[in-house]
């Protein structure tokens, strides 16, 4: 009896991840349990989407050293392993940002991610919501030490709502495992090798299906984009808000990015690693081209209320909610008064001078400009 | 010592009438009277060491296979044999195809394997047609097919070409490619011994792993492990070329030194044009290469011999390793610059693109050395390159990046001067060699 008992209880693996402790159910990745513990531990991750069978590997930005590999095998793996496709084990000690090694290489990699990247930001979709632009702030260095030309290729249409910019691509392959696992026929995939692989379709063929729009969901730099909002608007002037629809096909729980009334586009809902939320049915919520490209006005959806995207997102800026004003303690010491300007009186000692013309400064004024008698010798107004 | 090759000079061995006559398929006679599990035990006895570059051994990677009821086991020969410098596979395939036919159904044998496949390079166009033939006659005879030898046992060989791909030597990929798909690695684990092709328990061999189960059988898994010194047992085919007399493909028992097989008359004949020996890539170009003194002599003034073990001392500091045994010779006239230049050529070409640090750093480096080579290059680009080579190694999913990393990070260890002289004088390095300097050759200093 008591054996049975404990068979329907799942023995816990405890994993310490840059030394906090964390109980996952056996068969979880690294990364998914750093997810658990959640902030700077967590590996980035470029290729891996929990919610697509297979992905990951590819990238290599979730590199963590293991220090120990188990309870039972407390030897250190002898490579840096990718996170997102290794298995936790009992006993388990992963260095993530506590790993100098880990931490020089996931410099590198986006050093080689941004190698062919174009870096065109200022004019790309994805700008404030791309995993790349994240990472590149977070791992990168400031300027890169390739030289040479970067790889081009012209845009194409992959169909009538999705544009390819490949030249923005780092070839993670989600959108190849959307076209397999939630769409009926993949008729695009990588072709040819090494640094010529490019995504793209089966000789021109379109890419026509009632799911297809997930692939600019899951593309997580601005090379997949949807064809109806290009160029319409930068992401942090729209308010995302959460809203439902009765649909046949999907869930038709939506995320609906507005600007006053009009809705400029349909995205899923995402959670804070980028990926799709579930559904109250437990699977993905993903949704059909109908919701996403079709129905663009208010009156097609129920509206939930605004979505709460990550206050340190760039779709956050302008919006300050549940922000405090802070507290004032100057009208305190200054005895109720509230000054407009301040200047550190001690160092600016002759301004009051009449022979100071403030507007013939050339630059700033400062301290110094008035001390060492500069302001002093310009002429007086007249 | 020859084990594969004594036979290889006899007319008519490609076929199977002179191949017969001349006590061949007697192993597999002696085979099927044992029990698979004894044949795997005296492959474990015999010490033999994969000859396709890592070195594992081939028993203890036969005990890994999963055996679970009901799921077919494969046993998958590599033979995608594309390593710039190896041609030992192509030798054996091509003169002696009823040698691999021999042991591979042996091995498929002990490993319960039913259908056994050969994934040959594509480039290798002809060689197909010689296994073919090779594979009818055995039908013919009765050593394939169902029920061979009353056995109980049915095997059956096939032959599927590859399309040229560097990568799909990697046994992952081979399997994708086999399977029909984009010849990519696969994340490892799960290995291919739990889940190889088509989700079956599989062993990948090379061609001359499986060839040398043969001699294994007929004399003995103890007999066998006699051959040779310490964990180097058995004898392996080297194919040596370059800048040397006598390039072809060579068998060694693995005691000799890398002097007398440089040298002697019986292997590569010395080097033509009474020239030095500037440096040697000892097993296939991904391995590092080694200036002459480090080449005859280990950093501890040691002969070196022609084994896993000797060419390995020093780590990659000051040794190299066996690597899959093509053996390349550079004398004193070779650029080590555009020598390395050419690999990093190789292996941007040969990238399957799957993951970003080989993918894109493989191109980098070509592009950087080509720089160097054609005097426009800096001389912080020697930095830059050694620390683009640190950050592909060991950091993606498959070794082809390793073996892009290596042969840069080697030359640079060891030819830093010949690099800072072609970046300093990027007019002279267009019409004159750097020549020797100082890794004078090694035989010169002894005497």
């Amino acid at each position: 009896m008591a054996e049975e008992v404990k068979k329907e209880v799942p023995q816990m693996f405890k994993v310490t991840i840059d030394n906090i402790t964390v109980e996952v159910a056996p068969g979880t990745s690294i990364l998914l349990a750093a997810r658990k513990i959640g902030g700077d531990v967590t590996p980035p991750a470029m290729c891996f989407y929990s919610k697509l069978k297979g992905s990951g590997g590819k990238c290599r930005t979730c590199l963590v050293e293991v220090a120990a590999g188990s309870t039972a095998d407390p030897r250190p793996m002898p490579k840096l392993v990718a996170s997102c496709r290794t298995n936790v084990m009992d006993g388990m000690i992963v260095k993530s940002i506590t790993s100098e090694k880990v931490l020089d290489a996931r410099k590198g990699i986006v050093e080689f991610l941004l190698l062919n990247h174009p870096l065109d930001c200022p004019i790309c979709d994805q700008a404030g919501e791309c995993h790349l632009q994240d990472l590149s702030y977070e791992h990168g260095s400031e300027g890169t030490r390739y030289e040479f030309q970067r790889r081009l290729f012209e845009r194409e249409d992959i169909g009538p709502y999705i544009q390819l910019h490949m030249t923005r691509c780092i070839l993670c392959y989600r959108c190849t495992y959307v076209a397999d696992q939630i769409t009926n026929t993949r008729v695009h995939g990588i072709l040819d090798r090494g640094e010529h692989a490019q995504i793209s379709t089966y000789i021109s063929k379109a890419i026509d299906n009632d799911f297809s729009g997930n692939m600019i969901d899951v593309c997580p730099v601005g090379a997949l984009t949807d064809r109806t909002f290009r160029f319409k608007n930068r992401v942090w002037f729209l308010k995302p808000m959460d809203a439902h629809r009765d649909c046949d096909k999907c869930c038709g729980r939506v995320t609906l990015w507005n600007r006053g009334d009009e809705v400029f586009r349909v995205t899923a809902r995402k959670d804070e690693w980028g990926e799709v939320e579930d559904a109250p049915d437990g699977k993905p919520g993903w949704i059909c081209n109908t919701c996403r490209f079709d129905k663009k006005k208010t009156s097609d959806w129920i509206i939930e209320g605004p979505r709460k995207i990550k206050r340190h997102s760039v779709i956050s800026a302008g919006h300050y909610v549940g922000t405090k004003k802070p507290h004032e303690t100057i009208a305190e010491v200054m005895g109720g008064r509230h000054p407009k300007l301040l200047m550190d009186i001690h160092t600016v000692s002759e301004v009051n001078k009449n022979s100071v013309h403030l507007s013939a400064i050339e630059g700033p004024a400062t301290a110094e400009v008035f001390n060492n008698g500069k302001g002093t010798v310009l002429p007086s107004p007249k | 010592m020859k084990l594969l090759l004594d036979k290889a000079n006899v007319e008519g061995i490609r076929f199977y009438e002179a191949y017969r006559k001349n006590g061949g398929y007697s192993s597999v006679e002696k085979a099927f009277k044992m029990a698979p599990a004894d044949i795997v035990e005296e492959v474990k006895k015999s010490g033999l060491r994969g000859r396709g570059g890592a070195g594992f051994p081939t028993g203890l990677k036969w005990s890994f296979l999963a055996k679970p009821e009901g799921i077919p086991r494969y046993l998958v020969c590599n033979a995608d044999e594309s390593e710039p410098g190896t041609f030992k596979d192509r030798y054996l395939m091509e003169f002696l195809p009823h040698l691999l036919i021999e042991g591979l159904i042996i091995s498929s044998f002990a490993l319960g394997s039913n259908r056994t496949y050969i994934y040959i390079r594509g480039e290798y166009a002809w060689i197909p047609d010689i296994l073919e033939q090779a594979i009818y006659e055995a039908n013919q005879n009765g050593w394939l097919g169902k029920n061979i030898l009353g056995s109980g046992f049915d095997c059956q060989i096939y032959v599927q070409r590859g399309a040229g791909a560097y990568i799909c030597g990697e046994e992952t990929a081979l399997i994708e490619s086999l399977e029909g798909k984009r010849g990519n690695p696969r994340i490892k684990p799960p290995f291919p011994a739990i889940k190889g092709l088509w989700d079956c328990p599989t062993v990948v061999n090379n061609v001359e792993t499986l060839a040398a189960i043969v001699p294994i059988i007929n004399m003995g898994g103890i007999e066998y492990a006699k051959i040779g010194i310490g964990k180097s047992t058995g004898t392996k085919l080297i194919s040596a070329c370059g800048n040397i007399n006598k390039p072809g493909v060579y068998e060694i028992d693995m005691t000799i030194s890398v002097e007398e097989f440089i040298y002697s008359d019986e292997y590569c004949g010395g080097i033509p044009n009474g020239k030095r020996l500037k440096a040697c890539i000892p097993g296939g170009s991904s391995v590092p290469i080694l200036p002459a003194n480090l080449l005859l002599k280990t950093a501890k003034g040691e002969t070196r011999y022609m084994n896993y073990e000797s060419l390995s001392d020093g780590g990659f500091a000051t040794g190299s390793m066996m690597g899959s045994g093509g053996f390349i010779v550079l004398d004193e006239d070779q650029c080590v610059v555009r020598n390395t230049l050419t690999l990093a050529r190789f292996y941007h070409h040969e990238s399957c693109g799957q993951c970003s640090p080989c993918r894109e750093g493989t191109g980098w480096m070509k592009r950087v050395l080509y720089n160097i080579e054609y005097g426009k290059g800096k001389l912080s680009d020697i930095d830059l390159l050694w620390d683009i080579q640190r950050k592909i190694e060991g950091n993606t999913i498959c070794p082809l990046g390793d073996a892009a990393a290596w042969p840069v990070a080697a030359a640079i260890r060891h030819f830093r001067d010949e690099f800072e002289w072609h970046v300093l004088n990027p007019e002279e390095s267009q019409v004159r060699n750097f020549g020797l300097a100082h890794y004078a050759d090694a035989r010169e200093v002894v005497a």
